[in-house]
C-alpha cells in the first residue's frame, strides 16, 4: 500500500522540482559569468507563460508534430518514475529495469527527432540527424554501464542495485569508479549539455536539441522544455541513487526515513546541479566531429569497468 | 578502517592514474597534455602517500614528495615555459586518429590483464589488481610515445610510462629501493628533457649560444 503512495509522491516530485533544478544550474552559470541572473524559480514562470500562449503550428506539419510533445514528455516522465529518487519502495520499481529506462529515453528521443524533421525546415533535420548520431554513440555506453552494474549486483533493476549497494554488498570498486565516469559522460550527452550541446545557444548552426524544437510554441514548447528538465532530474536521481544511495529509504521504513530520503535527494540534486554549472562554465563546446571521441571514451570506460570486474574477482 | 577498504582506496587512486593515462591519449592541445600529465603525477603522489600510510612505510612519503614537487609542479611548468619560448606548434600531431588510439589503449589494458592473470595465479586479487593497473599505465605510456609525432608529447609519454613503473613499485609491499628507483628515474627524465630541448634548439637555430637565440625571440620578430 505504502509503495503506491510513495510512487504517487515520486510522480509529482520529479515534475515539481525539475524546473527548480534547471533554474539553479542557470543561476550558477550566470553568477560564474559575472551576471546577476534570473531567480532559480524563473523556469516555473517560463512554463506558466508558455502554457498561457497559443500554440502556433506550421502549415506543413502533420499529426506527428502535434503528438510528439505529449509522447516525449510522457515517456520521459514515466522513465523518471521508475528511477528511485528518495525510496526504493516504489510500485513501479518492479515493472522496469535500466534497460527499459534506456528504451523509454530512446522513445522520447525518436519522437523529438521525428518532430524535428516533420516540419521540413533545414535546421530541424540537421538537429535530428545530429541527435541520432549522439544517440547511436551514447546508448551503447549506457548499456555497458548497465552491464557492469548488473554483473556486480546480479540484477538490472535500479531499486535492487541500490538495495545491494546499501546493504554493503560491494565495497569501493575500481569498476564502480569507471562506470560512474562513463555514466556522467553519457548523462552530459543525453541532456544536451556543454561540451556536446549548448542549451542556451541562439546560433542555429551549433544547435542539436534546440534545433529540433525550434518550430514549437505555446503548450507544445512547454512540454518539450519540461521533458528536458525532467530528463536532467532523472539522470541526477540515477547518478545519485546508484553511486551515492546514502539516505535512501527502503521497503519497511517509516515516514521519517522517507523524509530523510527526500532531504538527501534534494541535497544530491543541489550538489550535482552546482557541479554541472561549474563544469559547463569551465569548458567550451566541442566540434560535432569530436562527439565520437567523447562518447567512444564513455563506451571504453564502461568496457574497462566490466573488464576490471574480472580482475578484482568481484563477479 | 578495515584492510579491505584501504586496499580499495589504493586501487581507486591507481585507477585515477590509469584514467589520466587515457585522457593523455585523448588530448589534442599541447598545454592540455601538460596539464593532464600534471594531474597524473598528482594522482601518483596521492597513490604513493596512501601506500606509505597503509604499509606503514615512511620512505614512500619521499617517493610521493618527489612525484608531487618534481613531476606535478616543476616539469609541467618547465615544459609550459619551453613550449612558449620555442614557439612549438600547440596542436598535438597524432600518427593515428584519437578514436583508434583509445581503442588500442583498451586493447593494451586487456592485454596487461591477460598477462598479469597467469603470472599472479598464486597471488591474491589485491596484488593482481594493482599490478594490472600499473602495467596498463606503462603500456599506455608506450602507446603515447608511439602515436605522437611531437617531441614534447613523446617525452610526456615517457614520463607517463615511468609513472606506471613507480605505481607498480609503491603498490608491491616490501619492494626494496623504491625511493632510489624514483630518484634515478627522475634524473633520467630530466636528462631526456634537456637532451631533447637542446637538440631541438640546435635543430631550429643551428646554435646553442643564447646570444644568437635572442634574435629569435617572438616579440622582436
Amino acid at each position: 500500500m505504502s509503495a503506491i503512495v510513495w510512487q504517487l509522491l515520486q510522480i509529482i516530485l520529479v515534475v515539481a522540482v525539475s524546473p527548480l533544478i534547471t533554474g539553479w544550474v542557470r543561476l550558477v552559470k550566470s553568477r560564474l559569468n559575472g551576471r546577476i541572473g534570473a531567480s532559480a524559480f524563473q523556469p516555473y514562470r517560463d512554463i506558466y507563460r508558455l502554457l498561457q500562449k497559443e500554440a502556433v503550428v506550421a502549415h506543413s506539419a502533420s499529426w506527428v508534430f502535434r503528438a510528439a510533445p505529449y509522447v516525449t514528455f510522457g515517456s520521459v516522465w514515466l522513465a523518471a518514475c521508475i528511477v528511485p529518487a528518495f525510496t526504493t519502495n516504489l510500485f513501479l520499481a518492479q515493472a522496469a529495469d535500466l534497460i527499459a529506462l534506456v528504451a523509454l529515453l530512446g522513445v522520447a528521443r525518436f519522437w523529438t527527432a521525428l518532430a524535428g524533421m516533420d516540419v521540413g525546415t533545414s535546421f530541424g533535420g540537421l538537429g535530428a540527424s545530429r541527435e541520432m548520431m549522439i544517440a547511436s554513440l551514447a546508448e551503447p555506453a549506457m548499456l555497458m554501464v548497465t552491464f557492469s552494474l548488473s554483473l556486480i549486483s546480479g540484477t538490472t533493476a535500479p531499486a535492487q542495485i541500490i538495495a545491494f549497494v546499501l546493504s554493503g554488498g560491494v565495497g569501493i570498486e575500481v569498476s564502480l569508479g569507471l562506470a560512474l565516469a562513463a555514466l556522467v559522460m553519457v548523462a552530459i550527452a543525453e541532456n544536451g549539455r556543454i561540451p556536446i550541446d549548448n542549451p542556451a545557444t541562439h546560433l542555429e548552426l551549433t544547435m542539436v536539441h534546440e534545433a529540433m524544437v525550434l518550430e514549437y510554441s505555446g503548450r507544445h514548447l512547454a512540454l518539450m522544455e519540461g521533458a528536458s528538465m525532467v530528463r536532467l532530474t532523472l539522470f541526477m536521481a540515477l547518478i545519485g541513487g546508484l553511486f551515492a544511495p546514502w539516505g535512501m529509504a527502503q521497503p519497511g521504513d517509516g515516514a521519517v526515513a522517507v523524509l530523510v530520503g527526500l532531504g538527501a535527494f534534494l541535497a544530491k540534486c543541489f550538489i550535482l546541479a552546482t557541479a554541472l554549472g561549474v563544469f559547463e562554465t569551465s569548458i567550451a563546446k566541442m566540434r560535432v566531429f569530436r562527439y565520437a571521441d567523447f562518447l567512444g571514451g564513455a563506451l571504453l570506460l564502461g568496457l574497462l569497468a566490466t573488464i576490471f570486474l574480472y580482475v578484482s574477482e568481484a563477479v | 578502517m578495515g584492510a579491505q577498504t584501504s586496499y580499495d582506496i589504493a586501487h581507486l587512486i591507481g585507477a585515477t592514474v590509469l584514467m589520466a593515462g587515457f585522457s593523455l591519449l585523448y588530448q589534442r592541445r599541447l598545454f592540455a597534455v601538460l596539464n593532464t600529465f600534471a594531474f597524473q603525477a598528482l594522482a601518483l603522489a596521492a597513490a604513493a602517500a596512501w601506500q606509505a600510510h597503509i604499509q606503514h612505510a615512511p620512505h614512500l612519503y619521499v617517493t610521493a614528495g618527489i612525484a608531487l614537487i618534481f613531476k606535478a609542479i616543476i616539469v609541467p611548468i618547465a615544459l609550459h615555459w619551453l613550449v612558449e619560448q620555442l614557439g612549438i606548434h600547440k596542436n598535438v600531431e597524432t600518427a593515428m586518429s584519437i578514436g583508434w588510439t583509445m581503442m588500442a589503449g583498451v586493447a593494451l589494458v586487456t592485454l596487461s590483464i591477460l598477462l598479469v592473470l597467469p603470472v599472479t595465479a598464486n597471488a591474491t586479487a589485491l596484488t593482481r589488481e594493482s599490478l594490472a593497473l600499473a602495467m596498463s599505465v606503462v603500456l599506455l605510456g608506450l602507446l603515447m610515445m608511439i602515436t605522437r609525432r611531437n617531441a614534447v608529447t613523446q617525452v610526456v609519454g615517457f614520463m607517463a610510462l615511468e609513472n606506471g613503473l613507480i605505481l607498480a613499485a609503491v603498490s608491491a609491499k616490501g619492494m626494496p629501493l623504491v625511493v632510489e628507483i624514483s630518484v634515478a628515474f627522475s634524473v633520467l627524465v630530466a636528462m631526456t628533457l634537456f637532451g631533447i630541448f637542446f637538440f631541438r634548439i640546435r635543430e631550429r637555430f643551428d646554435t646553442l649560444e643564447l646570444a644568437d637565440l635572442e634574435t629569435h625571440r617572438g616579440d622582436r620578430q
